[in-house]
């Protein structure tokens, strides 16, 4: 049954659309990851236009997020002073990132760019996990127990901030400039961000394992939803009929994932997902190495 | 029951179009509708197009869509990846480019009449945007435009089939991809006979976003600081509703 996605313009398979998004929400609630970073590339394979992929991306990230952080707030898992810091970077981040994908699409070189942010951040992604995860797998029982977090240059910086929730006692400016950084690529890569989030609180700023999805999931909802409100004005590329089947198709498979994860080890979730990782990066580079069919391709030209 | 009203427009068309060419000298072409409406289910459309050809001879019909700009781009390898490099812009190029006759158009059409008609996509008039760069509308660019329409089956390098069924009645299907663009179409008809022009019709029809489709479209781009706070808290009470509804289970 085809439908007509009336900002794409053009017309899709509705059980496709339903499927990928079950499909990525399989992987969304099995790996507690938000999907966003293999949904963008999947629409973009099916020939949703880029931009559009990109935009209608964030507005679907705005649900998942809610219907995350709302498990997480319960428990009291979320920091809201650290999520209010991080926030106000990545609203800045994300506006900026807005406007430099405006501007490269004006270029003609958004597709590119987007491609090149995939490649390099799901290389280095995919590889750590798949390096990790085959070295728990190979020696299970060494631990080492690390220290929640060692002092160094960062905790030199000024306007310090007490985060009583993180038990942290540390610059305001390091919060905001992960939350700038994660905001450009969450608007230019159509992504929460909560792949390079995650990691970033734990390493960088040290925050207790417990608060950091919750509080990821918090500010990914404002960082996104400024994304979609910016993409509407400036862009018009926001696809609400196809957003609203990737909801639907993604709600119901995050509830399947959840339940299948109880199932599998966590080193072996980490390995696949890694794999998973890998293999998009590995076609996305491909269709940026391989000689094109044809050296030309058509865009809409600016009407003046 | 659209296939039984087309049937009927399809029989009143042929009286009236078959008691219309036993006085008048005219052609007259009419289409089974005027409008192509692009709705939810939208997965391209198909027309058919009447006429009467006032004496003996060929017709030739000429399909094209609503003007358009479009950037032609270029890649080139830059450190092992492809780039888009060079870029020309052509202006008031058609949008969409087909034909239909009723025998291959060489066996009758002068190449004359083509190139002034602007018949078959060789004959097309394309402007650039930057007069500067006028040499660039032949050559490469060009082709890579035309090659590019036509992968998104916008252009038709060949004419359809047109079918006379006597007495100068003609018949012909007009089909439209998915990815039409929206905006006026016009459709010139050309009787030609031994080489020459005898006559020719042009007749307008419609593509437009229609109901929802529409609305959504005309809503996103007239109000989108709304829409985007629409789409925001859509998604929002559907992941507040997706927790609410599995929190128990």
């Amino acid at each position: 049954m085809q439908i007509y996605l009336p900002i794409a313009e053009i017309s899709v398979n509705i059980f496709l659309i339903l499927g990928m998004g079950g499909g990525v929400g399989v992987l969304s609630g099995l790996f507690g990851v938000g999907g966003g970073f293999l949904m963008t590339p999947l629409l973009i394979f099916i020939g949703i236009p880029p931009a559009v992929a990109v935009a209608t991306e964030a507005n679907q990230i705005v649900a998942s997020s809610v219907s995350g952080v709302l498990a997480h707030w319960r428990r009291g898992n979320v920091d809201l002073k650290m999520g209010g810091a991080l926030l106000v970077g990545g609203v800045l981040g994300s506006t900026f990132g807005v406007w430099l994908f405006t501007f490269l699409r004006s270029m003609g070189q958004i597709d590119l760019v987007i491609k090149l942010s995939y490649v390099v951040f799901l290389s280095i992604i995919g590889g750590l996990m798949l390096i990790e995860s085959i070295r728990a797998m190979l020696n299970t029982k060494k631990q080492v127990r690390k220290k929640a977090h060692s002092h160094n240059w960062m905790h030199g910086l000024p306007f310090k901030m007490r985060f009583r929730k993180s038990r942290l006692y540390i610059s305001a400016l390091l919060p905001l400039i992960i939350g700038f950084f994660v905001g450009v690529l969450s608007a230019i890569m159509g992504v929460g961000g909560g792949f390079v989030m995650v990691p970033a609180m734990i390493y960088l700023l040290g925050m207790p394992t417990v608060v950091v999805v919750g509080t990821s999931l918090f500010q990914i909802i404002f960082v996104t939803a400024n994304v979609t409100i910016l993409q509407s004005v400036s862009n018009q590329t926001v696809d609400i009929v196809l957003a609203m089947l990737l909801m639907f198709g993604g709600v119901i498979g995050a509830q399947i994932g959840a339940r299948l994860g109880v199932l599998l080890k966590g080193e072996q979730l980490r390995g696949l997902l890694a794999l998973i990782v890998l293999g998009v990066c590995l076609k996305l580079s491909l269709d940026l190495v391989i000689t094109p069919d044809d050296f030309y391709s058509i865009g809409a030209g600016v009407e003046h | 029951m659209i296939k039984l009203s087309r049937y009927t427009a399809f029989v009143l068309l042929i009286s009236a179009l078959t008691l219309h060419s036993v006085q008048a000298k005219e052609m007259t072409v009419d289409l089974s509708s005027s409008i192509v409406q692009i709705t939810t289910g939208f997965s391209g459309a198909e027309l058919l197009l009447f006429g009467v050809a006032p004496e003996d001879g060929d017709v030739v019909i000429v399909i094209r869509g609503p003007q358009e700009q479009l950037i032609v781009r270029k890649k080139e390898r830059l450190f092992g990846i492809w780039v888009n490099q060079d870029q020309f812009t052509f202006k008031d190029i058609p949008s969409f480019y087909a034909m239909a006759s009723n025998r291959p158009l060489d066996q009758f059409l002068p190449g004359s009449i083509a190139a002034i008609q602007q018949i078959g996509i060789p004959n097309l008039d394309l402007a650039a945007v930057n007069p500067d760069e006028i040499e660039k509308v032949q050559g490469h660019y060009r082709h890579a435009l035309i090659r590019n329409k036509q992968r998104q089956n916008l252009y038709k390098w060949k004419p359809e089939p047109l079918i006379f069924l006597g007495s100068g009645l003609f018949r012909t299907t007009l089909r439209f991809p998915s990815n039409v663009s929206v905006g006026t179409y016009g459709i010139d008809v050309h009787l030609i006979r031994k080489g020459e022009l005898i006559s020719s019709e042009t007749t307008l029809m419609h593509v437009r976003k229609f109901g929802i489709e529409a609305g959504i479209y005309d809503f996103a781009h007239r109000y989108s600081l709304a829409y985007g706070i629409f789409a925001i808290i859509i998604a929002s009470f559907a992941g507040w509703a997706a927790n609410a509804a599995f929190r128990k289970s």
